[in-house]
């Protein structure tokens, strides 16, 4: 010990003169350059969502100029050949295909997330928690392929039984009648759904793994089910992540692109059936984009995706503020 | 007392089958989709697909090595923007950022454009870069992927910097190091196997993106390595062939589906790998 701290402190003085004055020269301006480049490409990333607005939103001004805003919302015409152009139509398709995803893939992840954190066996976690948050990283490309080529026809084969059972009932039987084509709103809902699946599925079983163990453990002291701890415990409890996650996954579904656009059906009409071929706001983009030939047009597209961001960012900001610190380590896993 | 008690069990029975079969329902399709990938994907392997490029429409034969070379360009313009921008932002975020009121911002910020959907970065891309350039450009679908790529790098970063503890820090700047060697020789250095995971994570999920390459890079079907000229790609290859009429190019879609999905599952069981033997490490 003593012998050490002789040997530091004979080194020291030295190793503090010599190199202060040649070294702090060379090493300030670096220090300098450092920081200045972390400073901007800080800022670089802060600015990149006023940029993205900002310019969709001067590509747009074309078609600003020419429809308006309401106008452009609420015209069902979409038509390139009289330069007409208006929204409505996708913008119902975009909601009512998230709308089914919502509807389909919110109980399924619950479903999910309670089983891996409450009733699966502890060695069977893991493997399960994996293959979920493989879904997510299967590209879309790939859900796209999937679904039109194997998906759709496996679909159409089902809607028969669809037609004559779900299309019977009083009152919401209209939307289930159609020809049994596969492609259509309600697959793409479907497709839409097992694409979000993941993402709502991770945050909602990070978050029950993660409430108080406390909490779970009195409640099944008091005799109380695995079905009344998650329904009167967990989701109380993590509430506010539960809905920020619910929202993250119909940010996902409201922008989805390639999938929803291999498995809509690209019509540019409304239909009354689910059954039948939509369009979403996506769809359409990805769809009409290369083929745009007059200015107006590629505008008017541009002017869509401007309508998309305005619905999602609203999603987003959500999702943002109530999944708060909940901040998700890479890979998903914890 | 009985009937009351009875009724709870039913309905935990119940609603734990209910859960169960929800996993189920999750893992079928999983499964599905994965077989029919590794299925069609496998019949589809050709030899050509990697010698020869892709086929004139209506020609028989295969070929991909366009899309193949178009892909790993961008993603190699992807790379040496995002990294650089994604690396010293998450810095500027953990290490001088700290929890001032810019940080919040451009955390904030980067939560969005971590979700935002890709069809929105290819739209900001095509408006900053095809709109003025007059056309599409390899390098325009380059930038558009490292758009997505850099808050994922940025997050990855910023948070496993922050794991790093703060005696190292105070260690190194206790012996006189200047704040720059302090970060790129000591936190860098420690959370290294994290930011290299984001990285990873940030790469695969670029490799399958489509939706931001129909606006920039668009498609070519002919070798092409020049920048300033559209590119051939992998997914928008995916996306035209699985629409057309003839069967090589369906064959062809799911060769080049196949091929996305092992690149991306091969990515990611290293990044879980490396993730794993950087938490042992510490």
């Amino acid at each position: 010990m003593d012998s050490s701290e002789a040997a530091v402190e004979s080194k020291l003085p030295p190793a503090i003169e010599e190199p202060a004055a040649a070294g702090r020269g060379l090493s300030l301006p670096a220090d300098f350059l450092f920081h200045k480049l972390a400073v901007f490409m800080a800022a670089v990333v802060g600015a990149t969502l006023v940029a993205a607005v900002a310019a969709i939103g001067y590509d747009s001004l074309p078609a600003i100029k020419v429809f308006g805003v309401l106008g452009f919302l609420e015209s069902r015409r979409w038509d390139p050949v009289s330069q007409q152009f208006g929204a409505y139509p996708f913008i119902v398709g975009t909601l009512v295909s998230s709308a089914i995803a919502m509807l389909l893939a919110v109980p399924v992840s619950f479903g999910v997330a309670v089983f891996i954190s409450e009733l699966a066996p502890g060695w069977i976690k893991q493997p399960i928690s994996a293959a979920i948050e493989m879904l997510a990283a299967v590209p879309s490309i790939v859900y796209g392929l999937w679904g039109l080529l194997v998906f759709a026809p496996a679909f159409a084969n089902l809607e028969p039984w669809i037609n004559d059972h779900l299309g019977a009932i009083w009152g919401v039987g209209a939307l289930f009648r159609g020809p049994p084509m596969g492609i259509g709103m309600l697959a793409a809902g479907i497709v839409l759904a097992i694409m979000i699946l993941p993402y709502i599925a991770s945050i909602m079983r990070d978050v029950f793994v993660a409430t108080p163990a406390r909490l779970k453990e009195s409640a099944y002291a008091m005799g109380a089910t695995t079905w009344e701890v998650a329904r009167r415990i967990l989701l109380p409890y993590t509430r506010t992540a539960v809905t920020g996650g619910i929202f993250l996954g119909l940010g996902r579904a409201l922008g989805e692109t390639m999938a929803v656009t291999f498995v809509i059906g690209n019509s540019n009409n409304l239909s009354r059936s689910l059954l039948m071929p939509g369009a979403s706001i996506p769809s359409v983009i990805a769809n009409e984009f290369t083929e745009a030939t007059s200015k107006l047009y590629v505008s008017s597209l541009i002017y869509l995706g401007l309508v998309l961001i305005a619905i999602t960012l609203v999603v987003q900001i959500l999702a943002v503020f109530l999944l708060g610190s909940l901040r998700r380590a890479p890979g998903g896993t914890r | 007392m009985i009937s009351l008690y009875a009724r709870r069990r039913a309905v935990n029975i119940v609603a734990s089958s209910l859960m169960f079969a929800a996993t189920c329902v999750g893992l079928f399709f999983l499964a599905w989709i994965l077989w029919t990938t590794l299925e069609f994907g496998i019949a589809a392997m050709h030899w050509d697909l990697f010698t020869k490029d892709t086929p004139a429409p209506g020609d028989g034969g295969y070929g991909l090595r366009n899309a193949f070379v178009g892909s790993l360009i961008l993603m190699a313009i992807a790379l040496s923007i995002g990294v650089p921008v994604g690396l010293m932002a998450g810095t500027w975020l953990a290490e001088y950022g700290g929890r001032s009121r810019m940080a919040g911002l451009v955390r904030f910020v980067n939560d969005i454009m971590l979700s935002a959907p890709s069809i929105e970065i290819g739209l900001f891309t095509y408006a900053i870069m095809v709109d003025p350039m007059g056309h599409f450009s390899a390098i325009s679908g380059g930038v558009a992927l490292s758009i997505l790529m850099i808050p994922i790098i940025v997050r990855t970063t910023d948070e496993m910097l922050k794991l790093v503890g703060g005696e190292l820090r105070e260690a190194a700047i206790a012996l006189g190091a200047p704040m720059w060697q302090v970060v790129t020789r000591i936190t860098w250095k420690a959370a290294r196997a994290g930011i290299l995971t984001g990285i990873l994570i940030s790469l695969a999920r670029i490799s399958g993106e489509t939706a931001p390459l129909l606006f920039t890079a668009l498609n070519n079907q002919f070798y092409s390595t020049d920048l300033r000229r559209p590119i051939a790609n992998l997914p928008v290859v995916i996306f035209q062939f699985a629409m057309s009429p003839y069967a090589n190019w369906q064959q062809m879609a799911w060769a080049a589906a196949f091929i996305a999905i092992v690149f991306i599952l091969g990515i990611s069981v290293c990044s879980r790998l490396l993730l794993r033997s950087g938490v042992k490490r510490t």
